[in-house]
């Protein structure tokens, strides 16, 4: 039997999606029993909404002022000190689980597996290397207390209907004063989150310009998308970071993804390559990313984005 | 005397296409372009300007590899680094033992600051950073844009998913790189020549009093499933046909 314990991705008042993805993967373990720790400075909202997800039997809520922002240091004594007697400790492979994840591990003495992909059984999984270049196949010993990190793009999430038990959990720990959070400045938007998003319009370096980037949020907005960004746009000053798509940026899932004056570098490919359709538009009939499309267009974007605003516009169908 | 340990990774260069063996044994090294894990060359410039800025006096770049790594220590050493340490390995050690190896060299050396890549572009485990400020028992600042060092404490900008966050650690910390921190330098030949001058100390994980155990096992190496490529249309007007006849639409 496994039991499981999940650290909650949260901002304090609604659970990220990337917690409902991990207990996907844990209920993809043998008699999974699971229990989500929501670490937070006021978990009461957070806590309801991870007890309602299926499949769920336990969710501990820690509550300390000391919790109000996911500092590795300060929460990894914390979730370590809970993991006892649990077979797995999962977090979701997003900078925030990247961040705590082997802080936590190595307080444990517990080895890590990074990006898990699939469950093969309590002790075997799959994950990528070399940016997706290579899928490991890799086995712990039975018996071995294991850290890991799910990669949510590989999950569905797992959908509410559960009513797990909360109880609050009492943790008298010293916590480190050594890390303070100073500030966090966000691009969030009214779009939907590039994540969770069901349809991505991404726009790569011959766009040209940070003004002329913005054509393509309007082009997101008619299909009701989340606007993504190559590296190589968001280097050139484009697009903000939190856009990224790819190896060291966000790997995403999208139901369809269209990459815009984007050529495919392995690294861009890596974090699209689960999307369900992917078109690409490009000048250059030779750009890798066509090797990858399902649809393909060659031509010039500034040509073809007021067209395909066009199009969508005047029959309705954002 | 304040000083910064840098962590440096032999990898395949990130040119390199990666081939899977055809046994699944692995991907194939033998005769590929070997260089310096690129997020780990972006730690030795930062670890540099903070130096050239005068608020570090000495940049140790270390290696967990096989003899070969020296190569990688040798350009850390031509990119500036003033003496390299190699902690000699025959297979590649798991995070959490690369974490204690440097935690015992950090008990030897006492610096400020230790600076890593963010993760390893081979095994893309992202964890090493992590795991040795945890059993260093001191501040980590993951995935940093921009350090600002000040007395006894810096300022950390951090790539986030939600934007771009910034904390602050007292030091001695760890940090780990992201890739717009900045752009590496690149090395001239009389740095070359001169790095032949520089100390390069090799030394067995034992003699740090560290023993190297492996709790992951490989089973087997298999090439990605791989995406058929679909169909090419000729203009705008296709496009949107093609994406309603997807039901995309």
């Amino acid at each position: 039997m496994a039991k499981v314990l999940i650290v909650a991705e949260h901002d304090g008042r609604r659970l990220n999606p990337s917690t409902a993805r991990c207990v996907s993967c844990a209920r993809a373990l043998p008699e999974p029993e699971i229990a989500i720790a929501v670490l937070a400075a006021d978990g009461s909202a957070v806590s309801e909404q991870a007890a309602a997800l299926s499949g769920v039997h336990h969710v501990l809520r820690i509550d300390n002022p000391a919790n109000a922002h996911a500092l590795a240091a300060t929460w990894a004594p914390q979730v370590a000190a809970l993991a006892k007697g649990f077979t797995h400790v999962l977090g979701p492979s997003t900078t925030f689980g990247k961040d705590l994840m082997p802080r936590v591990a190595a307080l444990l003495g517990a080895p890590q597996l990074s990006d898990i992909m699939a469950v093969e059984s309590a002790q075997r999984f799959r994950r990528p290397v070399y940016a997706g270049n290579a899928i490991l196949t890799v086995e712990v010993p039975a018996g071995t207390q294991l850290v890991a990190t799910v990669r949510v793009a590989s999950f569905e999430a797992a959908p509410e209907g559960g009513s797990a038990a909360i109880e609050s959990i009492p943790l008298s720990l010293d916590l480190p004063t050594h890390t303070r959070f100073v500030s966090l400045s966000s691009g969030a938007t009214d779009r939907p989150d590039l994540q969770a998003a069901r349809r991505v319009v991404s726009g790569g370096r011959a766009f040209g310009s940070a003004e002329k980037f913005n054509l393509l949020y309007s082009l997101a907005d008619k299909l009701g998308a989340a606007v993504g960004a190559s590296r190589a746009a968001v280097d050139a000053g484009y697009a903000p970071n939190d856009l990224q798509v790819g190896q060291t940026g966000k790997i995403i899932a999208p139901e369809l993804y269209v990459a815009i004056g984007i050529s495919g570098a392995i690294q861009h490919l890596t974090g699209i390559k689960d999307a369900r359709t992917i078109v690409a538009i490009n000048k250059d009939a030779e750009a890798p990313i066509f090797e990858v499309a399902d649809i393909g267009l060659v031509g010039d974007l500034f040509t073809i984005l007021p067209e395909l605003e066009q199009l969508l516009g005047s029959q309705g169908s954002a | 005397m304040s000083k910064i340990l840098v962590c440096v990774k032999r990898v395949v260069d990130f040119n390199v296409r990666i081939r899977v063996k055809p046994d699944g044994s692995g991907v194939v090294t033998d005769g590929v372009k070997m260089s310096i894990n690129p997020f780990d060359e972006i730690a030795l410039e930062e670890a540099l300007r903070i130096k050239e800025r005068g608020a570090a006096q000495e940049v140790i770049a270390v290696s967990v590899g096989p003899t070969d790594a020296q190569q990688q220590l040798r350009t850390a050493l031509a990119m500036g680094a003033d003496r390299a340490v190699l902690v000699q390995v025959d297979a590649a050690p798991e995070p959490l033992s690369v974490a204690r190896i440097l935690l015992a060299l950090i008990r030897r050396e006492q610096p400020q600051l230790v600076i890593l890549g963010k993760q390893a572009i081979d095994d893309d485990n992202n964890q090493t950073g992590q795991m040795l400020a945890a059993l260093w028992n001191r501040p980590q600042a993951t995935f940093a844009s921009r350090i600002e060092i000040a007395d006894g404490h810096a300022a950390v900008t951090r790539e986030v998913d939600a934007g771009l966050e910034t904390i602050e650690v007292d030091l001695p910390a760890v940090f780990t790189t992201d890739l717009r921190l900045n752009e590496p330098r690149y090395v001239k030949l009389p740095d070359i020549m001169k790095a032949k001058k520089k100390p390069l100390e090799t030394l067995a994980p034992a003699a740090l009093g560290v023993t190297v155990a492996a709790a992951i096992e490989v089973i087997r190496c298999d090439p990605p499933p791989q995406r058929q490529r679909g169909i090419m249309v000729k203009d705008t007007r296709e496009l949107v046909a093609a994406l309603k006849k997807k039901g995309l639409l």
